[in-house]
Order: structure tokens, then C-alpha cells, then sequence
């Protein structure tokens, strides 16, 4: 039997939107076995509605936002407001490593599922708290998305334009601050496999985004600069932008960072005369006049496509790539080569492309792709087969609205 | 407090920049033991990328360096020479995880490819971290920051808050994200992938070989977005936004968030239930944003005449989740960052004391901690080869002579 890195783990999931839920895909893509806690009585939104899917739907199972960051999990339902559905969820708990939630601060206490409470049940659980501003200091209980996320850690203000507004990002702002959490429960794992001890985490989403900006913090702290925003520029290397191509909406990056790449840039657009012009010859003229060479770059780019740009300049040692969109892709011939879409059917959604694992194990591979649960899906595997509960006590609690 | 999450553990690094070493860093302050592995002379490339102390170029004062390394040995070695080589594999035999960000064929060329060295070891963990990963056409491709996060995609799912009637403009194309932001992300996958295979190397597997893609990495985070227009490329016309987004207020912006009804709520008790936002235009969020050219500038209006900290706090205590756009300046001085202790102070030789970030998980068993600054170049040399690997002083000095360290 194939083997996978998280084989035999079991995390109880109560996250939902995106920044809970992509820390537990990640789990079930390296093999661990992630039970959903879900209710109609509060469905994670991403079955109803998106910040950027458009119209409400209709039904939880059509959510192809909810699909792509749930793959590979199971569903159960409780209700929390009632008190048989915590005894259950406790009992689940129980038989498993790990729990997540991303909850307002407290809430997770006030339900009875706090750490100190599942201790009690499983003394080794390992429990992750995700909020927007950890769950300690005078603004443990406020909450936030991706884009105030962004904002307060200080990302956001050193990113975009310099002479626009700054840019939050995108609901990849979430996913790092999973991503983040992920590695956390990682640790905690390799801890408790060590020691037997397992324990609680508490994750503050903002600072899992000012983490990521690090050098920003140390220039402020040595030299009390507040780092603003430069587009696409570099503090030293120019050329370093996104120059226009051929077509609307097609573009390509390029980097220069040393003598040797600036000529093999001026040699493979054919040493026009603005090359030579004293303006450029060094590298610190070539970044202070870097506009006006923004320019004269733009003039040769936007006579070709973005990948003729490309291999260009790659065959002569120059870092460039095209800007691509969602649907660019998945039609680049390396995302293809590299197999970075893979095909699965959802029974609602019909056939559907989504991304896969972003790691290629060579002994304990990650996990091929799996549609997301409807909800509720798993009823039976967590209540009957986890539990041992009978049928007629699972049909007595969907009667009692405990399992809803 | 017990000891750190992987105490015990050891890890080498040869890698340089931001990926990499971030990777390593991530376990080097949960108490692995990195040994991070220099070129001679010039060491590793961040030492030369700003910010400098008092902006006077230093190999030792470089911010992105000083961040990205602390809690390791450095040690400065050539593995293109014999010598070198031999160190590097007497190195890898005491390892439990190996990160490398050379391109792809460089190690083989080494000779130091994961199947030799897994003959010498065959519990090690090696993870390499390269832009577009092991295998397809761009394999070799050079690329910075930039490069990277304009071919995921990612520079293209900016959110475009707040909604208006305005077309796309394609005149100024798509900006990347600050920093080296994408770079950062690839290390994290790498560090999450690495663990992730320790500890099944600890419940009885082998070692193994760990391909991560930065691209990848980044595409894997925006699998929703990019996922969306891969299935349908007219997805964008759906997108519809939400009111309020990033907005100026009076001494600077802030982002509002208020999609939902109850959020909207909070947002009209926020602006002091003015009574256009209970008009029928309001009703619901589909008419909200149907009617985004009209209401949007009123609660524009209602932002430029209040300061931050207000919209901040007053908005929260009413749930409506809203943040200012902070400064570094503003987050270093923030009452909630510095009650959860999110900056310490480290004394490094040459930088002097400066505050660093630490990091966003508190463990309430096993603690995070930076149990040293970064490494001067070639700082640990003497403690590695003669105290571990039993070198002796001359030579020791033959091979820095030779070149070999």
C-alpha cells in the first residue's frame, strides 16, 4: 500500500472560509484524515457565497470555492447550539490528533471545546486557534478577512503602486497564514511524536503576514525607514519591471541584476543605439534613469509575444517570465509539462480542474485529489463506523436536530 | 515550556536568498540545529542586497540577511572541490534533512544528487527548493522575485475593491507583491513538506527526495482564483466585489470588509446609521453592489472624516471587520503586537541590537525561539570542521588557503 506523510493522523476540523480550511487541505493532501464539524444552522459561508463567486447559491453542495479549498475531507454535521452534538464532537476528538478552529477568540471556550476542556478527553491533542490577531492582547477579539489581514501586518502598504493606492493582495493572504498553521501543527506533531506531549497553538493571522516581510521590520529597526511601495521596481536592479507584449493583457518580467545580464539583454534586443547611451552603463545609472529604460524596454517587448520574450532571454542567462492569468496557467506549456492541474468529478459540480499538491515526494507521495464533501457526506463513517452509534440513534439525533 | 518542537533535529542549508534560507530559518528557531553552508569569500547572496545599517553596504549588516539566518551555524565551504566535497558528504551522513536551491543538475554535477547521497545516508530528507522545480521546460530558467510571481498568477488577483462601473484598465499592467513576499512562500512549503516527511521518517519509513516549486507554491495559494478562471476564463465577469475595500480616511486608509448582512450592519452602526443605508438600494448585498456607483462614495465621504484609529476601533467593537493600512512604523508601535511580544530584541556583533520579528504561532509546550543571530561568514568554520568533523589547525588553514573554506 502507498504510504503518504500524514498517514493515520486524524484532524477534527471546526475552521471554515479560507484561511482555516486551506491548513487542513494541506493536511489531507500529505494523508491525514480531516472530519469536517459542519451545520446547516451555520454552514461555512463558502458553500452560499464568495467574496469574488458572484451570485448566493442555493445549495452548500455547488460551491466550486468551497470544492477547491476542502478537497479531500470528510463531513460530519452537529449542531453546536446543543449540548448532545459537544459530547459528540468530544467524542470524536477523542480518537484524534489534532484540532483546528478559527473562531473569535473565546467562543471555542464558551461551546466547551476549548484546549483545557479536550485535554481532559485527549490528554496528547494538538489544537490550533487561527484569528486575525491572536487570541492574547487588547485586540484579541477583533475580527478580519484576507484584505485586513494584509493591511495591518504591513504588507499591503509596501505593495502596489507608488504613486496609486497600496494593494491588499489576494485570498492568497489567507492561504498564507494556513499555510502557516499547517506548518505549525507540523511541528507539534514531530513534538508529540518525540516527547508524548501534545499541546495549543495560537496563530494570529496578522502577524503570520508581517512575518513574511521581515527585512521590512530590520530596515525600520535599523535605520527607521518606512519601506514604501515600488510596483514592479527593485531597490538596485533595473531593468526589473513588467514590460507590455503583444495583444491586450499580455505581459512579461524581466530582471536584471549584473553587468554580464544587461548585456545579454542589449545583445538579444538587438543592441539598439539607446544601449550604448552613457544614461545606462552602470548599474546604479541604469536604476536611477530606470523609467526612461522602462520605456525603451517596452518599445522591443511589445513588439513580440511574452514567451518569445522569454526564451529569448533565458538562452542568454536572463531571468524573465510572462505575467500570467488564472487561464494562462493552465495553458503554459511547463504547468502542463509539470502536470499542475489534474481533473476530478464532483457529483454536483460535473468535472472540474483543480490544482494539485505543491510538493513531489519521492517515497511517501501526497495525495491525488478528491472532491470536497457534501455536507453532511460522512454521517454515517464518523457517527456508525468512528463512534459505533446505531441507526437509530443517528436517525434519533438528525430528529432532535443534534446531527443537522 | 518544554524544549523547542524539533530539538534534536538537524538540518543543513545551502541555499542563499530568501527561499531557502527562510526554510531553514522556520526550523532553526523551533530548535533544529541549522548548519547553513557559504560560499567562500562571498558568501551567500543576501549578504550583498540592502537594507545595510545606515545604508553603508556591509556583508554582515544586511537586514534580508540578519532576518532570514538567524539561529545557525555558518560555516563557508567550496563542494566543487575535492576536498570540499568530502566535507560536504561527511556533512550530509550526520543530517536528518538536507535544503538546497541550486538549479537543477548542479548537485549531480557535484556529484552530491540525491541518490549518492542517500547511499551514504539513506534516512536524510533532501529538499530542494528551485523556481520551477526539478522536472518540465523551464527547469533551468533563471528568475528572481518578480519573475515568479507574475508567471503563478498571482499578480493578476489583486481584489480590485471597491466595485465600479470603471473598466479593467490595461494600460498599467499587473504589480507583484511587496518584498520578496512569493519567495517566503516557497520556503514555507518546502519547510511544511520537509517536516511533514521527518515525521513519517519517524514512524519507520526511509528517508526520502523533496522537489518544491516556488511556482508552484504560489499557484497552490491562489488555487481558488486561479482555479476559477482555469475552469472558466469569463470568470472575472462574475466578480462583482463588495462594497467599501480600501478606502482613504482622514490621516491615511483602511480596509473595510462587509460583504455579509451582519457585517454590513456593523459597517451602517459604524457611519452613525445614516439613513441612506437603509434605503431600498441597501436591502441586500446583491443591490448594494448593483448600486456600488452611488453608495460607495458615500461611505468614502463618511471615511476621509475620520481617522484611523477611530474606523479601527470603533468598527471593531461593533464587529465589523475593518484594519488600517499599517506602516512598518505603525505595526512596530502597535499595542497588540507589542503585548504578544511579536518583536525581540537580538544582539548581533557587527549590527548591533536590533528588533526582529519572531513568529505568528505561540506553542504553549514547545517555544519558539532565535537562539542566536545570524553567522558572521565563516563564523562556526573552526567549531564544525575541527570540533565535529576533527580537522586539525593546519588543516584547517591549508584548506583556507586552498580556497576549500
Amino acid at each position: 500500500m502507498v504510504k503518504h506523510p500524514l498517514d493515520g493522523i486524524r484532524v477534527v476540523d471546526f475552521t471554515w472560509a479560507w484561511a482555516g480550511p486551506y491548513a487542513t487541505l494541506l493536511m489531507a493532501l500529505l494523508g491525514a484524515e480531516i472530519i469536517k464539524v459542519e451545520s446547516m444552522k451555520r454552514p461555512d459561508h463558502t458553500r452560499l457565497r464568495s467574496l469574488m463567486a458572484g451570485p448566493t447559491l442555493g445549495s452548500p453542495d455547488h460551491s466550486t470555492v468551497f470544492n477547491d479549498i476542502n478537497l479531500n475531507k470528510l463531513s460530519v454535521m452537529l449542531n453546536l447550539t446543543k449540548p448532545e452534538a459537544i459530547d459528540i464532537a468530544k467524542r470524536i476528538i477523542k480518537t484524534a490528533d489534532v484540532v483546528t478552529e478559527n473562531m473569535r477568540p473565546g467562543v471555542m471556550d464558551r461551546l466547551g471545546l476549548g484546549y483545557e476542556a479536550l485535554k481532559e478527553v485527549k490528554p496528547d491533542i494538538i489544537m490550533l486557534s487561527s484569528s486575525a490577531l491572536g487570541s492574547t492582547g487588547p485586540e484579541r477579539t477583533y475580527v478580519g478577512y484576507a484584505p485586513t489581514f494584509a493591511a495591518i501586518s504591513g504588507l499591503a502598504y509596501a505593495s502596489g503602486y507608488p504613486d496609486g493606492q497600496s494593494s491588499t493582495l489576494s485570498g492568497a493572504i489567507d492561504t498564507r497564514v494556513a499555510a502557516t498553521s499547517a506548518f505549525a501543527i507540523l511541528a507539534a506533531l514531530n513534538y508529540r511524536q518525540r516527547t508524548g506531549r501534545g499541546q495549543n497553538i495560537d496563530l494570529s493571522s496578522s502577524e503570520a503576514i508581517s512575518s513574511l516581510a521581515g527585512e521590512m521590520f530590520l530596515d525600520y529597526s535599523m535605520n527607521r525607514r518606512i519601506t514604501e511601495r515600488t510596483g514592479n521596481h527593485d531597490t538596485v536592479m533595473a531593468p526589473h519591471n513588467c514590460y507590455p507584449c503583444m495583444g491586450e493583457g499580455h505581459w512579461v518580467t524581466i530582471a536584471i541584476a549584473t553587468d554580464e545580464e544587461w548585456h545579454a539583454l542589449c545583445q538579444a534586443s538587438g543592441n539598439p543605439g539607446w544601449t550604448r547611451d552613457k544614461k545606462f552603463s552602470t548599474a546604479p545609472d541604469r536604476h536611477r534613469n530606470r523609467e526612461e529604460l522602462d520605456t525603451l524596454v517596452s518599445g522591443w517587448t511589445s513588439r513580440h509575444t511574452e514567451y518569445e520574450i522569454t526564451d529569448t532571454l533565458q538562452k542568454v542567462g536572463v531571468a524573465a517570465a510572462p505575467s500570467l492569468t488564472g487561464e494562462m496557467v493552465d495553458k503554459d506549456p511547463h504547468s502542463r509539462e509539470r502536470g499542475i492541474f489534474c481533473e476530478l468529478e464532483h457529483p454536483l459540480i460535473g468535472k472540474r480542474k483543480v490544482v494539485v499538491p505543491p510538493w513531489r515526494f519521492s517515497a511517501t507521495p501526497a495525495m491525488p485529489p478528491r472532491a470536497a464533501p457534501l455536507l453532511g457526506e460522512h454521517n454515517h463513517y464518523v457517527l456508525g463506523e468512528l463512534l459505533g452509534l446505531s441507526q437509530k440513534e443517528i436517525a434519533r439525533l438528525k430528529e432532535a436536530q443534534v446531527v443537522y | 515550556m518544554g524544549e523547542s518542537a524539533l530539538a534534536g533535529i538537524k538540518v543543513l542549508e545551502y541555499c542563499q536568498m530568501v527561499s531557502g534560507p527562510y526554510c531553514a530559518k522556520l526550523m532553526g528557531d523551533l530548535g533544529a540545529e541549522v548548519i547553513k553552508i557559504e560560499k567562500p569569500r562571498l558568501g551567500d547572496e543576501a549578504r550583498r542586497r540592502g537594507p545595510f545599517l545606515s545604508d553603508i553596504p556591509h556583508p554582515e549588516t544586511s537586514g534580508l540577511f540578519l532576518y532570514l539566518n538567524t539561529s545557525k551555524l555558518g560555516i563557508t565551504l567550496n563542494p566543487g572541490t575535492p576536498a570540499g566535497k568530502n566535507i560536504f558528504l561527511a556533512l550530509v551522513k550526520d543530517a536528518d534533512i538536507l535544503i538546497e536551491d541550486t538549479t537543477p543538475g548542479t548537485m549531480e554535477r557535484l556529484g552530491l544528487d540525491y541518490h549518492t547521497l542517500s547511499e551514504i545516508n539513506p534516512s536524510l530528507i533532501m529538499t530542494s527548493i528551485t523556481p520551477y522545480g526539478q522536472t518540465g521546460p523551464y527547469r533551468e530558467y533563471k528568475a528572481y522575485h518578480i519573475n515568479i510571481y507574475h508567471i503563478s498568477g498571482q499578480a493578476n488577483f489583486t481584489y480590485s475593491m471597491p466595485p465600479t462601473s470603471k473598466k479593467k484598465d490595461h494600460s498599467q499592467p499587473p504589480v507583484r507583491g511587496g518584498g520578496y513576499v512569493g519567495d517566503y512562500d516557497a520556503g514555507l512549503s518546502g519547510a511544511t513538506a520537509a517536516i511533514a516527511a521527518l515525521y513519517r521518517r519517524n514512524s519507520g519509513s526511509s528517508g526520502q527526495y523533496i522537489d518544491i516549486s516556488a511556482e508552484e507554491a504560489l499557484i497552490s495559494l491562489d488555487r481558488v482564483d486561479i482555479g476559477a478562471f482555469a475552469n472558466d476564463p469569463s470568470a472575472g465577469q462574475r466578480r462583482k466585489g463588495m462594497l467599501g475595500g480600501l478606502m482613504a480616511c482622514k490621516d491615511g486608509y483602511i480596509v473595510v470588509v462587509a460583504p455579509q448582512q451582519h457585517q454590513w450592519e456593523a459597517l451602517v452602526k459604524l457611519m452613525g446609521n445614516p439613513e441612506w443605508a437603509h434605503g431600498e438600494k441597501c436591502r441586500d448585498e446583491i443591490s448594494r453592489v448593483e448600486n456600488a456607483d452611488e453608495l460607495q462614495p458615500l461611505i468614502n465621504k463618511w471615511m476621509l472624516q475620520h481617522t484611523r484609529d477611530e474606523i479601527f476601533h470603533l468598527g471593531q467593537s461593533y464587529s465589523c471587520p475593518v484594519g488600517p493600512v499599517n506602516s512598518v512604523e505603525d505595526v512596530f508601535r502597535s499595542a497588540q503586537y507589542r503585548e504578544r511580544g511579536f518583536f525581540v530584541e537580538i544582539e548581533h556583533p557587527v549590527a548591533g541590537r536590533q528588533s526582529y520579528p519572531t513568529a505568528s504561532y505561540h506553542f504553549s509546550e514547545s517555544p519558539w525561539f532565535a537562539n542566536r543571530a545570524a553567522p558572521l561568514l565563516g563564523e562556526h568554520n573552526h567549531e564544525i570542521y575541527c570540533g565535529r568533523l576533527g580537522c586539525t589547525e593546519d588543516e584547517l588553514a591549508s584548506m583556507r588557503n586552498s580556497g576549500v573554506i
